[in-house]
């Protein structure tokens, strides 16, 4: 009779089972309990990039549907002098700005490093450039950039007489990139200095003083200590600058849009000129579509080159 | 290898003065220890004489020479930090020669250095590693391998051993004796641990509050110290201690609990103190059974194998003992003990110094 029982339980079980054994596949549970995440990550990030390259190889204008036409964006980008000239603005744009930020972040978070007084409220307004919302510092660099009521001429002409006439910031190409590269670094400053000087705090003092001992002057402890040590956060630090500057917008389109004549023109700008006001939603989205290289490119060099050394791999022994 | 000689060195932070006034003598090639419990001076002095920390007043001399405004790097010092300090991103053979490389030496010198080095620490077959790889103790031994390898006048050791694990910082302890026996180099070693300093040093430095309490030779500082923080710091379990008056019939010691007062033996009573208000000190492993002597009750029984651990209560008072024999007895029960007469320690109760 018992035994009867339980017989008829296990077969009732059996027969339940198919779904039980599908939840305790651990593939599927995984897949199921990745589904949601996966999910949103489909729709919201996913989704747009694709209909951003599809849009690449279109000739959709705002207002009426497209056709695929293959590579015929991109050939005709080629001959394009104002996208060759943006391609160029953006590689000096992103190279300059990214070193000065990073010799200047360095320079900044080593002597936040050191005891002073004021410590935390030095900190506090060295981050003041970075929580400025970005068009806000872009519209007062405009000023400071203004062919009349620019502070700088004004203090070289009006107090200092260095020179007789005021200065043309953005009516010229060349002056017009170097302000905007100037403007780029003291907004990118902030990130660079509060990041490495939470890298320099993790250096145990006491590396320092053992260099001291072996005869290290200051500059070999910043070279074979410090420098060494501050690899990896600042390959990460660099990393994010380069691509931050790379894909930058905000700035530039506030301070010039492009001009004078195109000649400041970003590829990310140029992509926005071409696409939303000038209604080639095609086009901006090929010049969009041409960044990607760029940014995987400069994406696995840090990777590969400045990635995790031997020195910080685990504890095994092998 | 050079002796140092400290002369009446002070430290101070602001207007707060954590040391003051210490004046020691280290002889050529000896081994010297300062210990002391945290927070009384002695890593800040090791540190001075380093040339990490600025010398507020008095002198230090490396060899003939005053070493108070000369850098570190010129100080031909080599240092042994609690936590190493190795440098995370070089090998170990890399670590060791740094001193080296930075004077430029040639390459086959840094090699035979670092070799011979490697070979006394047994670290040959890792030179290769970066210290993320080795375990605690063959970190300890690649921060003493640097400092073998830059052959200075002074090695300094500041608490090397306190980041290990109990086992190992015993074998560490005879390996640093040994090395120190082997190259003959002058050595400050600073630890807050007594049983280091007593099995290691050629010389104990016990220091308290920025002062030198005592200094002298382990067994010295064990058999005769010099006032009550010495007696207490020294030796392990530490000294019984008990408040009372020098009588006729030897020390009458109070009792708390207010029954009637023990009376201890004496060994050798200084002449005058009869009637004097003293403290009575007498190691744990200084007293014996015995059936006939003060009967006490046995409070906690510790028995580490080769001896047994007791506290005892008696004449109101909780004494520590350790017996070689092993104790049948019972908590609560009670066994007669009596003291060594002859190393009985007595103190001034008002200054603390030995009578």
């Amino acid at each position: 009779m018992a035994v009867a029982a339980a017989e008829s339980r296990t077969v009732h079980s059996l027969q339940q089972s198919w779904l039980v054994r599908l939840f305790d596949y651990k593939p599927f549970l995984i897949f199921l309990c990745l589904l949601p995440a996966a999910g949103f990550l489909l729709v919201f990030l996913s989704y747009p990039l694709g209909l951003g390259i599809w849009l690449a190889f279109t000739d959709t204008r705002i207002g009426r549907v497209g056709h695929f036409i293959g590579f015929e964006n991109f050939e005709s980008l080629w001959y394009d002098r104002v996208f060759i000239t943006s391609v160029w603005n953006t590689l000096l744009y992103t190279g300059v700005a990214t070193a000065g930020k990073f010799a200047l972040g360095l320079w900044l978070a080593l002597l936040l490093n050191n005891h002073l007084p004021f410590k935390s409220l030095l900190r506090a307004i060295i981050l003041v450039p970075w929580i400025v919302p970005t068009v806000l510092s872009a519209i007062a660099f405009w000023w400071i950039y203004d062919p009349q009521f620019s502070i700088i001429s004004y203090v070289l002409v009006d107090v200092l007489g260095w020179r007789d006439t005021y200065i043309d910031f953005l009516g010229q190409a060349w002056p017009a990139r170097w302000s905007l590269i100037a403007a780029n670094i003291w907004r990118g400053i902030p990130f660079v200095a509060i990041s490495l000087l939470a890298g320099l705090q993790t250096i145990s003092p006491s590396l320092y003083e053992a260099a001291m001992l072996d005869g290290a002057n200051a500059w070999q402890r910043f070279r074979h200590v410090t420098l060494p040590m501050l690899m990896p956060i600042l390959a990460v630090v660099l990393t994010f600058s380069v691509l931050f500057t790379f894909t930058d917008f905000q700035l530039v389109y506030a301070i010039t849009r492009g001009g004078p004549v195109n000649a400041t023109h970003l590829m990310a700008t140029l992509a926005f000129q071409r696409g939303i006001p000038g209604g080639q939603l095609g086009e901006g989205a090929a010049i969009a579509v041409a960044m990607i290289p760029f940014l995987v490119l400069a994406t696995l060099f840090s990777y590969f080159g400045l990635a995790r050394r031997k020195w910080q791999q685990g504890e095994d022994n092998d | 290898m050079a002796s140092v000689q400290i002369a009446d060195v002070r430290k101070a932070y602001g207007s707060t003065q954590v040391i003051h006034g210490v004046d020691i003598d280290i002889d050529d090639g000896e081994f010297v220890i300062l210990v002391g419990p945290s927070g009384c001076g002695k890593s800040t002095l090791l540190r001075m004489i380093a040339g990490l920390e600025n010398i507020s007043g008095g002198e230090i001399r490396i060899g003939p020479k005053v070493v108070n405004d000369v850098p570190p790097k010129e100080r031909d010092i080599a240092m042994v930090f609690q936590n190493y300090a190795l440098y995370p991103h070089m090998t170990v053979a890399d670590n060791m020669a740094f001193s080296m490389k930075l004077r430029k030496a040639p390459k086959s010198e840094i090699d035979e250095r670092v070799g011979k080095a490697a070979q006394i620490l047994g670290l040959t077959n890792l030179l290769e590693r970066y210290p993320r790889q080795l375990s605690g103790g063959q970190r300890q031994r690649v921060a003493m391998g640097r400092a073998i390898v830059r052959d200075p006048q002074v090695f300094l050791f500041d608490e090397p051993l306190s980041n290990l694990d109990a086992k190992l910082r015993v074998q560490m302890r005879t390996e640093i004796k040994e090395l120190h026996q082997r190259l003959k180099t002058t050595t400050v070693y600073v630890t807050h641990d007594q049983i280091e300093a007593m099995t290691m040093a050629d010389k104990i430095v016990v220091m308290h509050d920025g002062i030198v309490e005592q200094m002298g030779a382990p067994l010295d500082l064990y058999d005769n110290p010099a006032n009550l923080f010495v007696a207490a710091f020294i030796g392990s379990p530490s000294m019984n201690l008990l408040k009372g008056t020098i009588t006729a019939a030897g020390f009458e010691a109070e009792n708390p609990k207010g029954g009637a007062p023990l009376v201890w033996p004496i060994g050798q009573r200084p002449a005058g103190s009869e009637g004097k208000a003293a403290v009575y000190g007498i190691r744990p492993e200084h007293v014996r059974l015995d059936p006939n002597g003060i009967q006490a009750e046995v409070a906690v029984i510790e028995p580490t194998g080769s001896e047994t651990q007791v506290v005892v209560r008696c004449g109101g008072q909780e004494l520590t003992c350790v017996f070689r024999e092993r104790i049948t007895a019972q908590p609560g029960e009670s066994i007669g003990i009596a003291p060594d007469t002859g190393v009985t320690h007595l103190f001034d109760a008002a200054t603390g110094k030995r009578l």
